[in-house]
């Protein structure tokens, strides 16, 4: 174990791959897509070795459709994907949410819209992570910026997956999954793990939406509980139902399962925001160039700070109003044209709140931010 | 070293210029006591069109991970060149392979140039190495890492076949550098 | 006809399905005349003939009339997504390589919008078995042309005639790698029962292709009188068993599909071969 813990340069994808096998990722499919690939590579070469299951599916929706299979039947699973993939799977993402399936889902967001630039970062899947299948539903997206952090987020994807039997989305941007950084793996134990709730009752006492949990216990397949799974609205029993009042409950419990637990899945971190008058708020490669300009802004005497969201979606809504009311001003740097700068909008009390933008395949760089805090000064 | 160091490798791809990013990388942060952020940017093509890594090296943590203002960079080809050599700050080193860039660029850098590629061939009888004799005459050059942190990068990289050849490829490095500087 | 005595002992009928539907879920909500019903029971039949334990048996659809299946029996089920039931379904079965994973799919289901992941099921040779029930119509919403409708059949998307060539599903199969293809009809009940359990006895990819009439659209829009005269057109007179060619007339085969066991032959399954790799390969490296 302890060679284990030995520092080594890694790429951030294989950190994720890392960060699934730590959590206990049993099961793997998908299919290539720049700049995702090397997350199916690693799994590819892993899994095997642990006893755990590998497949390349024919398309992105066989990726995810198998991944859902695989959950169904009791591993832990996993799909990585990018643009046009994340695109793609967005039919069986909302089946996942619906049916309540635990899953975690990789999206290494790449320039768009359509083919775009597959080998140049961005960030505006963020409005797809959250909207991006039909009808309203349950989403949870975490947002690594280094790539130790990959790892430790891959985890906490996969627990929040497993604790709220939803899927999980792991958003970062092609800078941070191809940038090698140092990193040690955590020994066992370091970082917590959550195993899906075990199922205990009779199989004839079992409903696999049974409305008396707030998460009802989701059994395997194959292990005595015989139930119905659809993407149809269910009744508690898994089976179709037409009865509006079966279907507002059904809907309305998947949402509630997730906003009655907010503080324990927002993640955020925060650098001088104690004495702060201009704040930026940033995820991914954007937070780094971010966390520099802060650091250049303070030295010019500025009081500027950082809020990172860990956890975008769901969006840390308090964190912001509260840091709206201290501060005059919030800057939201994104490479996209304007995407979670709208949430910090919507979210801002008081704060003037400023976009910056950029979609030409080139990260926001610490300069683009230090002007924008100076034109508060 | 409380300021970031920036390093650029540029060529075309199938050169090596990634890998000679990690391995620099690994020089600092993993056989060094430096902090280490190694990206990449490169086109749709395995081989050929340009291609560069960048590392970044400091003793704090580094946020930003590309290179802005760059004290070394290595350019293996005209085109990679010309491409990429303006983020070269004033003071900083452009290094470039003599036989295959002709049209140097002007700055208020200092530009070095060694026959790289033609050295790789002639005294190793090897084109594959030109990345590495690279390494040894950027670590001489700079001293932004060590001889041994180098030495020890790359062979931790190479399949045990090759570990002679890589050796003599980094010491050519050394060695040319000097005469250079 | 005269049934022969040996014959007679293998018929399963009667036989008590209630062992294996789920109490309170019917009626179900196919159309009077709808073959479907037939084809469930041919399955439940064939499937008791296993005798392996209900817990171990996995039923997987996607969406159409044909994919309601599943929730009228009494196994681990999975109603999916429109054309996506088989790459659940290898999901399921790569995880657990015991269960016997059943796909239960449509037309348009298997052939339209799941058509890739048809072909790459058998190229596999995953150890699934697809019954795929050609209706040559989309029933659930309301009778639009198939990739199974035959030329010049009206439709509600194809008022003046399809055409669209049909696809032969079986043909289709085979030379996607499927090691086990073969054909059944709704009106031919029992052998169908016998097709289907042949087809989870085998290990790989199985599909059974079973011509199963809807009277609802397909017949109304094309003049059949009755459900009755649609299966026995369809059905009856337009398929001939693989035993029988051989000895008809051409005149009595032409322009009639095959029905029986088409194509079988042995060749590696998908998750063993993955158990091999593991064992073999994988973990030894890791030593």
């Amino acid at each position: 174990m302890a060679e284990k813990q030995k520092k080594r340069l890694m790429q951030g994808n294989e950190a994720c791959v890392e960060g699934a096998l730590y959590a206990g990722c049993k099961f793997y499919a998908g299919y290539p897509i720049t700049p995702s690939t090397e997350i199916a590579e690693g799994m590819s070469v892993r899994l095997p070795k642990i006893g755990g299951k590998f497949i390349q599916m024919e398309d992105e929706i066989g990726g995810i459709a198998a991944a859902i299979g695989g959950s169904l039947a009791g591993l832990k699973s996993l799909t990585a994907t990018s643009g046009p993939g994340f695109s793609l799977k967005q039919e069986c993402l909302g089946y996942a949410c619906l049916a309540e399936i635990p899953l975690v889902i990789v999206n290494v967001m790449r320039g768009g819209p359509s083919t775009g630039y597959p080998t140049g970062p961005s960030q505006a899947d963020i409005m797809q992570a959250k909207w991006g299948t039909h009808g309203d539903h349950p989403a949870i997206a975490v947002t690594p910026a280094y790539v130790q952090e990959i790892l430790t987020e891959t985890v906490r994807a996969f627990n929040l997956a497993e604790k709220y039997r939803t899927p999980v989305i792991v958003l970062y941007d092609e800078i941070v999954g191809h940038m090698r950084e140092p990193i040690t793996i955590p020994a066992p134990g370091e970082l917590a793990v959550v195993d899906r709730e075990k199922v205990t009752c009779k199989p004839d006492e079992y409903f696999p939406y049974d409305e008396r949990f707030e998460i009802p216990p989701l059994a395997p397949f194959g292990t005595g509980y015989r139930f119905h799974v659809t993407g149809l609205n269910h009744k508690k029993d898994g089976f179709p139902t037409n009865d509006s009042k079966q279907i507002g409950e059904g809907n309305m419990r998947i949402m509630r399962k997730i906003d009655n637990h907010l503080d324990e899945i927002w993640k955020n971190e925060e650098i001088g925001l104690e004495d702060a008058e201009i704040a930026v708020v940033a995820i991914g490669s954007t937070a780094r160039s971010a966390r520099y300009a802060v650091n250049e802004a303070r030295s010019m005497g500025i009081k500027a700070g950082l809020l990172r969201p860990l956890t975008l979606w769901p969006f840390p809504d308090k964190a912001v109003t509260e840091l709206s009311k201290r501060v005059k001003a919030i800057i939201v740097p994104e490479m996209n044209l304007g995407q979670m700068v709208l949430e910090v909008q919507r979210c801002s009390k008081k704060a003037e709140v400023l976009g910056v933008h950029r979609v030409d395949g080139e990260p926001i760089n610490p300069g683009q931010i230090i002007e924008a805090i100076k034109s508060f000064k | 070293m409380s300021k970031r160091y920036e390093l650029r490798f540029s060529g075309s791809g199938g050169q090596g210029m990634i890998l000679a990013g990690i391995i620099m990388a690994e020089a600092a942060a993993i056989y060094g006591d430096k902090n280490a952020v190694q990206s990449q940017s490169y086109g749709p093509e395995s081989r050929g069109g340009a291609s560069k890594a960048e590392v970044i090296i400091s003793s704090q943590p580094i946020d930003y991970p590309k290179a802005t203002a760059i004290d070394c960079m290595l350019a293996m080809t005209q085109e990679a060149c010309t491409k990429y050599h303006g983020d070269v700050k004033d003071g900083g080193i452009l290094l470039i392979d003599t036989d295959e860039v002709k049209d140097v660029p002007k700055g208020k850098f200092k530009v070095i140039g060694f026959p790289i590629t033609a050295a790789a061939n002639s005294e190793l009888g090897k084109t594959i190495v030109a990345n590495i004799i690279s390494l040894g005459l950027i670590t001489e050059l700079t001293g932004v890492v060590t001889h041994e942190a180098i030495e020890a990068a790359v062979l931790s990289r190479v399949p045990p076949a090759f570990l002679e050849l890589n050796k003599k490829a980094l010491q050519l490095g050394f060695d040319s550098a000097k005469a250079l500087k | 006809m005269s049934v022969p005595a040996e014959k007679k002992e293998k018929i399963s009928v009667p036989f008590d399905y209630n062992k294996y539907l789920r109490p309170g879920k019917l009626p179900h909500i196919w159309c009077p005349g709808c073959g479907h019903g037939i084809v469930l029971k041919a399955m439940l039949r064939a499937i008791d003939k296993l005798g392996i334990d209900k817990d171990n048996v996995c039923v997987v659809s996607g969406i159409g009339c044909s994919s309601r299946t599943p929730g009228y029996v009494d196994f681990n089920t999975l109603h999916t997504l429109h054309g996506r039931a088989l790459s659940f379904a290898t999901g399921i079965k790569l995880a657990r390589p015991d269960m016997k994973v059943i796909v239960v799919t449509g037309d348009g289901d298997a052939l339209a919008i799941g058509g890739n992941h048809f072909i790459h099921t058998c190229r596999r040779n995953i150890d699934i078995t697809a019954l795929v029930f050609t209706n040559a119509i989309y029933g659930m919403t309301g009778g639009q042309y198939s990739p199974t409708t035959p030329l010049e059949s009206i439709a509600t998307t194809s008022r003046y005639g399809n055409i669209e060539p049909p696809f032969d599903t079986c043909e289709m199969a085979k030379a996607a790698g499927a090691t086990f293809v073969a054909r059944g009809t709704a009106y031919h009940t029992l052998e169908l029962e016998k097709t289907i359990y042949e087809a989870l006895m085998h290990k790989g990819t199985s599909v059974v292709d079973i011509i199963d009439a809807c009277p609802t659209y397909f017949g109304r829009m094309n003049k059949y009188k009755s459900a009755t005269h649609m299966m026995e057109a369809m059905e009856k007179d337009g398929t001939v068993s693989v035993k029988q060619v051989d000895k008809l007339p051409p005149e009595k085969v032409a322009g009639k599909m095959l029905r029986g066991v088409l194509h079988k032959i042995d060749r590696p399954e998908y998750c063993e071969q993955y158990a091999l790799l593991v064992q073999e390969k994988a973990q030894a490296k890791s030593k």
